[in-house]
């Protein structure tokens, strides 16, 4: 798996995919948001961090970056693209997932470990949880609050395009376990063709045991799967 | 060609969580302006630039804030122009 990591000025969450794209026996590689052309990856992801200063809008100054045009391709061509934090908004702004993520509704920068619900583990990027899975992962962000209009929202929910929910211990989508004010209790979306995954939480944080969490490995194990099995299906 | 000043104010759509207008709305009750029903905040954002004239700078206005300066999902946005601050030719 040949893993496209996006740096942007601002990014700070890059090193944090390489580690966890390395750990999961991937090959990653940093690419600046000036170079082109992502031909030669089989993965294109978007870090967290605070792109352009957050100027304007998080993410709207970054989805002009001239690289932006290659991820576009990439993922209009079926490439799976992961964005986290930052990288779900930039995804957004470059209108490759709908919605928006506003400021948080509690007007403060979150920064903890919140719970998440694994609502469909049949994407690129959860075949290894089950649904119903309870994940712990850290949040740390001032815009999560995921908005879209009625059809858009409906859409997503009839389609089980909602891929993680915010929940509580007991796997609630309460108000007191939404961190951010996100519509539906929204912590991760992907897109029609399900090749494009924007989520708030941070999975590649969540990697060693030893540090608190390793719930967010099973991103990274279910994008290398998906990978070798559609690369064993299309040689046969 | 002459410079043109254009206030472009993009303004949180209606009925959407406005979290900073909220909190300013319970400051402002605390204050004792308890009529205060509802407060949204927004930005405004001026750009001056060179046009032929006033109506093609509000079309390249609203050009922009259709590709970049306000987000369609959650904002709408009203442009007007101050006024020409200088034509070229025409200085003493």
């Amino acid at each position: 798996m040949k893993v496209a990591v996006i740096t942007f000025p601002g990014s700070n969450c890059d090193y944090d995919l390489y580690k966890a794209v390395q750990q999961v026996g991937g090959e990653a590689t940093f690419v600046w948001h000036r170079e082109r052309g992502l031909a030669d990856f089989d993965v294109v992801m978007l870090p967290g961090g605070f792109s352009y200063g957050d100027y304007l809008r998080a993410g709207a100054i970054a989805r002009l970056s001239p690289v932006m045009e290659d991820v576009v391709a990439f993922a209009r061509g079926g490439g799976p693209v992961l964005g986290v934090c930052n990288g779900f908004q930039i995804l957004c702004e470059a209108g490759l997932l709908p919605g928006a993520l506003v400021k948080n509704a509690s007007l403060r920068f979150e920064s903890r470990d919140v719970r998440l619900r694994v609502e469909n583990s049949e994407t690129l990027f959860t075949t290894d949880y089950d649904v119903g899975r309870i994940l712990r992962i850290p949040i740390a962000h001032g815009d999560g609050n995921y908005e879209a209009d009625d059809d858009t929202l409906e859409r997503l929910e009839g389609e089980g395009r909602v891929v993680f929910r915010y929940v509580d211990a007991t796997g609630a989508a309460t108000p007191e376990a939404n961190p951010n004010g996100s519509l539906n209790n929204i912590a991760g979306i992907v897109n029609e063709g399900g090749n494009v995954l924007g989520l708030m939480p941070h999975p590649e944080r969540s990697m060693e045991a030893l540090l608190g969490s390793d719930d967010g490995v099973g991103v990274f194990t279910s994008l290398m799967k998906s990978l070798a099995s559609s690369t064993t299906s299309g040689t046969q | 060609m002459s410079s043109h000043r254009l206030e472009i104010r993009v303004k949180p759509r209606p009925g959407l969580l406005n979290p900073e207008g909220k909190a300013i709305h319970s400051a402002l009750t605390s204050l004792g302006w308890n009529g205060v029903e509802d407060v949204r905040v927004g930005k405004v954002i001026y750009v001056d630039m060179d046009a032929d004239s006033a109506d093609e700078a509000l079309a390249a206005a609203e050009a922009m804030c259709r590709k970049i300066l306000a987000n369609p999902v959650t904002e709408d946005f009203e442009i007007s122009t101050v006024g020409e601050l200088r034509t070229e030719g025409a200085r003493p």
